[in-house]
Parts: C-alpha cells; structure tokens; sequence
C-alpha cells in the first residue's frame, strides 16, 4: 500500500532519540497496525486465522502475543492492535490504522520513577511484568503502556497526541533528573 | 479509591470517570407515565449502605456497574454494564 503520510507521528517534536538524566526517548515506527475485534464467539476462530497468516494467537486481557517481528497488543475489551504484519481475518471487525499511532520507547534506570509521575499504573514488577501491557493514563491522555524489558516502557498514543507526549515525557525526564542530582 | 474494572483489573479512581446512579439503566417502558419518567430523571435514592453507581474505565472505555457501601467506602462488586440486568 502507498505510503501517503511519510513522516512519522513524532517526527516534529521529537526528530532524534532524546536522553536526559538516566533516561532515554526514541521513537518506535511501528509499520502496519490493524484494529481487530472478533464478533461474538469468533475468538477462536480468529487465533486461528492470525496463528496461519502472522504466527500470532488474538491476546487475553493484558496480553501481547509475538512472533517475530510480529505481535498483537490487547487494547480493549475484545479489541486488539496487530501490529508488523497486516491480517483481516473473517469473523471479525477490522480497521487499518497504521500512521494513525504514536509510538515511543522510554528507556533507562529511572524510566519507572518518569512514568510514575504520569501513569497511575501499577508498575512493580509483581503486578506489572515483562511483556504485559495495559491501558491507562498518561498525564491527560489514554495510552497503552507495554513492559518491553525490565527497564523499557513502549507508550502508544494517538497520532494527534504525540506533541503532547514527548512534551509530558521531556518534562517529568528533566523532573526525574534534576532531583537525581540534588 | 480503587475500582475492578472487569477488563483491565485493579486500578486507581484517576482512570474512572463517574456516571452517576446505575439506576439509569432502568429505563421506564415506553407506555410509562410523566411521573414514572420524572422520578427515573430526577428523583435519587440517597441510601446509606449499599449503592450502585456508573462508572466508565476512560482508557479501556468499558462502562461498569459497581456495587459499594456509602458508609465503609468498600467496593463490593463490579460488571460490565452490558452483563447488568435492568
């Protein structure tokens, strides 16, 4: 499919990974993302159609199922976002959002004392854990927020939210900083 | 306050948005009278004990009944709006 929006959500604010302190933000592009909602007793059906076609099953609540490249995000009650690989199984709704997302990945030792002054998530590691991911807040906005490692945050917003982003992210990073090196 | 939303779990009153009393789920049927239709609007119930409140979870965007007491503060229950029977 044709490209028309060739410049990535952030690429205004945020042209190349910013590090402050002992954290970090970059931009992740996500490629192709699809919106996927089986209809009513279509789940299985649907595992099944993604297992064949991106090696991905549809994920519980909280869940990222990967392969690969590939993976699906659980974003909703009965909603999830396939995101490397572009599938519309039958049995259930589909949406191409790819551009329709922003993207980032806060990295580094402090990145949980940054998010806890945005997320009201819980982000111990008991309650939180590698490869989880949840929907929440962060500052103003709604957010998806996904361990990627111990100390790696992935924070999907929407595209016309991404300003606001790395300004909250930028802000509460040079917050975390400045107390660091009192 | 932490409410159970049913999809996401626990999680802090911050992400709730309260709707009000669940009793607007109760519609009147559509033969109903003018006062069974003002006391549906406007009239409250204000109980001491156990209340029944709307609640919509903003990130997931599931709307949930949640069951609480008025005078300990527990929450005692929580369901998808679209599992309550009127």
């Amino acid at each position: 499919m044709a490209e028309l929006i060739a410049r990535t959500p952030a690429h205004a604010d945020l042209p190349q990974p910013v590090e402050i302190g002992r954290t970090r933000i970059a931009e992740v592009v996500l490629g192709p993302v699809t919106w996927i909602a089986p209809f009513d007793g279509q789940e299985k059906a649907v595992t099944a159609a993604l297992r064949a076609a991106a090696g991905v099953a549809f994920p519980k609540p909280g869940q990222v199922t990967r392969k690969g490249s590939v993976r699906a995000l659980s974003v909703g009650p009965g909603q999830a976002l396939l995101i490397g690989a572009t599938v519309t199984p039958d049995g259930a709704a589909t949406t191409d959002q790819s551009a329709a997302w922003c993207a980032l990945s806060l990295s580094g030792e402090d990145a949980c004392a940054v998010l806890a002054r945005l997320t009201p998530l819980d982000l111990r590691p008991s309650a939180f854990a590698l490869h989880r991911t949840a929907r929440t807040m962060v500052g103003h906005m709604t957010a998806s927020l996904t361990r990627t490692s111990e100390n790696t945050y992935e924070i999907i917003v929407f595209r016309s939210m991404a300003h606001t982003l790395v300004h909250d992210l930028t802000r509460a990073m040079r917050h975390v900083a400045v107390r660091a090196a009192l | 306050m932490r409410l159970t939303c049913p999809h996401c779990g626990e999680r802090d009153l911050r992400e709730f948005a309260a709707r009000g009393s669940a009793v607007v789920l109760s519609r009147p049927s559509a033969g109903a009278s003018a006062e069974e239709w003002a006391d549906y609007l406007h009239i409250r119930d204000n109980p001491a004990g156990e209340a029944r409140d709307l609640f919509y979870h903003t990130p997931c965007g599931l709307w949930i009944e949640v069951t609480r007491s008025t005078i300990t503060h527990a929450v005692i229950a929580a369901r998808p709006v679209r599992e309550a029977k009127p």
